[in-house]
């Protein structure tokens, strides 16, 4: 997301199009109950964020299937929930976490069967966070993609250390005002 | 495994390319130079692990296996790599000069196979290429900075560079089943990238003020089982745990 004028002078938000496409997709869903809970599932390694924040989350589908139980020795219909996430990079270790969590929440919940799905095309980018991502990244002393200033001090004069970071998804900076480390998170 | 249809080859090739290759970067692991490098090579040691996991789990889901089996139960002569990936570890030089030539050769690669009419080799492709734009920001930058850093590091990187010369050759090599799979659109042909990746890597060595030896030997047999003796010790410790206990899970 990103703020850009218009002709007439004023700002407005720009949201890429596939987030947009995204919250369309949750909004026009049967299931936001579903989504609702799956707010409560973070990356353990950016524990403000949400999957949906992060783009992780990509759909929530249910179908009934049916299945017979041993106790009652009936025939019932289970509601099926199939939750389908994409890696943020390829060798994240984060995933089966968030799938073990996705699980563990909505079963909690008491939401019938559970199916974890990942996906891999289209492949993730950062346009997919949220704006709401932005802000807590930011407040949480990680600079948001693309955005070159210390989330500490606001300072614009920073210098890269590394590209890569202690986890796959952010790099090293400096600020050179205020002198502190911090990590931005990569653009992808 | 028997007989392997053309696809899971393929696919079984890229997989055991990328294990093999962050089981090496893997073991920098407490032994980089500074911090901020090892951080690096753990990072795109991960990212090849996890290209290696969709390209066997593709394999298992073709061939009724899966990719722990795959990974920690196949001997040696069943590894499909390139030599060049099970070359071991050597010092930081060679580490940078191989994960270079590698990077360069992978973004044509890779770039090709994104179009592939097969989906998930394309799928993979996609994700990988977003990985491999910024593993060659990095190798190449330190390509420069070894070459014109002491002498010490010139010489290093000379002397990595003829090592690594030995076994570049094997990454443009076709045989009958890429051939095939090309002949579909389904990768890309290595050979016709040859031109390209030399295009690529030779001004930037020149930058650097090393030179490549002037023949590239014709060495191979990675794809064919067929290995330098560096492969046994490197899979004997990585399969060491699974063989011994098979099946054993956190």
């Amino acid at each position: 997301m990103s703020v850009h004028p218009t002709d007439r002078g004023e700002l407005i938000e720009v949201v890429p199009l596939a987030r947009a496409q995204m919250e369309q997709r949750r909004a026009n869903s049967d299931h936001g109950s579903i989504y609702a809970l799956l707010d409560g599932v973070c990356d353990p390694e950016l524990p403000i964020l949400s999957i949906w924040d992060l783009g992780i989350l990509q759909d929530v589908r249910v179908h009934r299937e049916d299945a017979w139980t041993v106790q009652d020795d009936a025939q019932v219909s289970l509601e099926v929930v199939t939750v389908t996430i994409t890696p943020t990079y390829s060798g994240c270790p984060a995933v089966e976490h968030i799938a073990r969590e996705i699980k563990a929440t909505l079963e909690s919940a008491g939401v019938g069967q559970v199916v974890v799905e990942t996906r891999l095309d289209p492949a993730w980018t950062t346009d997919w966070l949220s704006g709401a991502a932005q802000q807590k990244l930011r407040a949480y002393g990680v600079a948001p993609p693309e955005e070159r200033a210390c989330p500490i001090c606001g300072s614009l004069r920073v210098s890269l250390i590394s590209e890569f970071a202690a986890t796959a998804c952010k790099s090293l900076l400096r600020c050179d005002d205020c002198l502190e480390p911090f990590e931005q998170f990569k653009a992808l | 495994m028997g007989e392997m249809d053309d696809l899971s080859c393929l696919a079984l090739r890229l997989g055991d390319d990328a294990l093999i290759h962050s089981h090496r970067l893997a073991e920098w692991c407490g032994c980089a130079p500074t911090l901020e490098e090892e951080l690096a090579l753990a990072n795109v040691a991960l990212d090849f692990l996890g290209r290696a996991r969709f390209c066997l789990q593709l394999v298992g889901r073709r061939l009724d296996s899966d990719e722990d089996r795959l990974a920690y139960h196949r001997d040696a002569r069943e590894y499909t790599n390139l030599l060049l990936m099970e070359q071991p570890r050597g010092d930081f030089a060679y580490a940078m000069v191989r994960q270079f030539v590698m990077d360069e050769f992978e973004a044509l690669y890779f770039g090709q196979l994104a179009a592939s009419q097969d989906p998930d080799l394309a799928a993979i492709a996609a994700k990988s290429n977003k990985e491999i734009a910024y593993h060659l920001r990095r190798s190449r930058d330190w390509i420069e900075r070894l070459g014109l850093g002491t002498t010490e590091s010139r010489d290093r990187l000379q002397v990595a560079l003829i090592d690594v010369w030995d076994h570049v050759a094997e990454l443009f090599a076709m045989d009958e089943v890429e051939t095939r799979l090309a002949g579909a659109s389904i990768v890309p042909d290595r050979s016709a990238l040859r031109d390209e990746w030399l295009a690529a890597v030779l001004p930037r060595f020149e930058a650097a003020t090393v030179e490549p030896p002037a023949q590239m030997p014709a060495i191979s047999g990675g794809r064919r089982g067929v290995h330098t003796e560096h492969l046994e010790r490197l899979l004997s410790q990585m399969q060491s745990l699974q063989r011994a206990y098979p099946g054993l899970a956190w």
